[in-house]
């Protein structure tokens, strides 16, 4: 009988100690050699931005308007981003498409949505609309009405959002800026690089902000 | 009796530990919150609204349901209740529950979502173990 509780407290000890060493902060690392993205856009198109730019920090993100994770993200943390680093000229913020279309079936529908949004200058808008009510991503329903109903709320001209989003008019981008994240390693959403390096931290604003100090800080 | 007692308790211990690593992954504790491209199906289940039941996320039900088990398990190997016919059934019932639930689980993992967590899985297989050697034990005299 000894033995057993030898038996179960060594299982619990060396779980236990798995466990810990999972929950531990990963450190930022680079990105590996040579991992510039080489990928170019159907029409060079860099994705859209936030910010000022002339901010000392860029930060792209990599993200999929389906994935909860990036829902989340976007209405948890990006709102005190958007206060403390891109409003006051910290950071400059670079949205690119990863629609991760093998498991999110409207994922790319999504991201042509808000690139026919942003023709018209409404993207973040619409970026906002498409997160902040995201049950839309937990149906199986064909979200392309809702999707119009958020482009009439951001006062995008529906005529032309209609023609932009039938013809398929973005798809070469969101393909070319899917290719280029996945040159640079991307594997999931979201995926952020800051100032080109992969950011490998808790993504929070805390950790950005912590990030973007020391990057900024006077002799660096 | 006390064999089965053993392996259902070292068997609740790992589930256990498997449910914990689950639920922190959940709130965010450990772990990438990220959608996964081709392997992440984990990240999909888990965010999924099928994680959470009335409110509860399921891997913190597991461990309740693994925590139950194990103390249950390390309570009838004690002498005064080694013999102890109430601890076999007790144990065969939060077994039994365990694996109905199980079995809902991996039907939507297979028929809703689509998707199948390897974690997950690896919990089937534990509370299918703990399950047999329930009603085994139960035979036992």
């Amino acid at each position: 009988m000894k033995g057993f509780y030898v038996v179960l407290v060594t299982v619990a000890v060396v779980g236990g100690g798995v466990i810990w060493y999972g929950s531990r902060a990963q450190p930022a690392s680079a990105p590996p050699p040579g991992a510039s993205p080489r990928v170019a856009a159907s029409d060079g198109f860099r994705g859209f931005t936030l910010g000022s730019d002339v901010a000392p920090v860029e930060v792209t993100e990599y993200s999929d308007f389906e994935c909860p994770f990036c829902a989340s993200f976007a209405t948890v943390q990006m709102p005190v981003i958007r206060d403390q680093l891109i409003t006051t000229g910290r950071v400059r913020w670079r949205y690119r498409d990863f629609p991760l279309s093998d498991t999110h079936r409207w994922a790319r529908l999504a991201a042509l949505a808000a690139q026919c949004a942003g023709e018209q200058g409404k993207f973040w808008e619409m970026h906002d609309q498409m997160f902040l009510h995201h049950r839309w991503a937990q149906t199986s329903k064909n979200p392309r009405s809702l999707f119009r109903d958020f482009a009439e709320g951001v006062g995008a001209d529906l005529d032309k959002y209609d023609a932009c989003v039938d013809g398929d008019r973005y798809a070469g981008r969101v393909q070319a800026s899917f290719e280029e994240g996945a040159a640079l390693g991307v594997r999931g959403t979201p995926t952020f690089f800051v100032n080109g390096k992969r950011f490998e931290g808790r993504p929070t604003s805390d950790g950005f902000k912590a990030l973007v100090d020391s990057l900024t800080k006077p002799g660096k | 009796m006390t064999r089965r007692r053993q392996a259902i308790a070292l068997l609740a211990l790992v589930g256990l530990l498997l449910a914990s690593y689950l639920w922190l992954y959940k709130i965010g504790v450990v772990g990438t919150l990220q959608c996964g491209a081709g392997g992440g199906e984990c990240e999909f289940v888990q965010a999924s609204r099928y994680a959470d039941v009335f409110g509860v996320p399921v891997a913190l039900i597991g461990v309740a349901g693994y925590g139950a088990l194990l103390a249950v398990g390390l309570v009838g190997l004690q002498p005064a209740f080694a013999e102890s016919r109430r601890v076999s059934v007790l144990l065969a019932t939060l077994a039994s529950v365990g694996f109905a639930f199980t079995l809902y689980l991996t039907y939507v993992e297979l028929f809703v979502l689509h998707a199948i967590c390897r974690w997950c899985v690896a919990s089937a297989v534990i509370i299918t173990a703990i399950w047999v050697l329930s009603l085994a034990a139960l035979r036992d005299r």
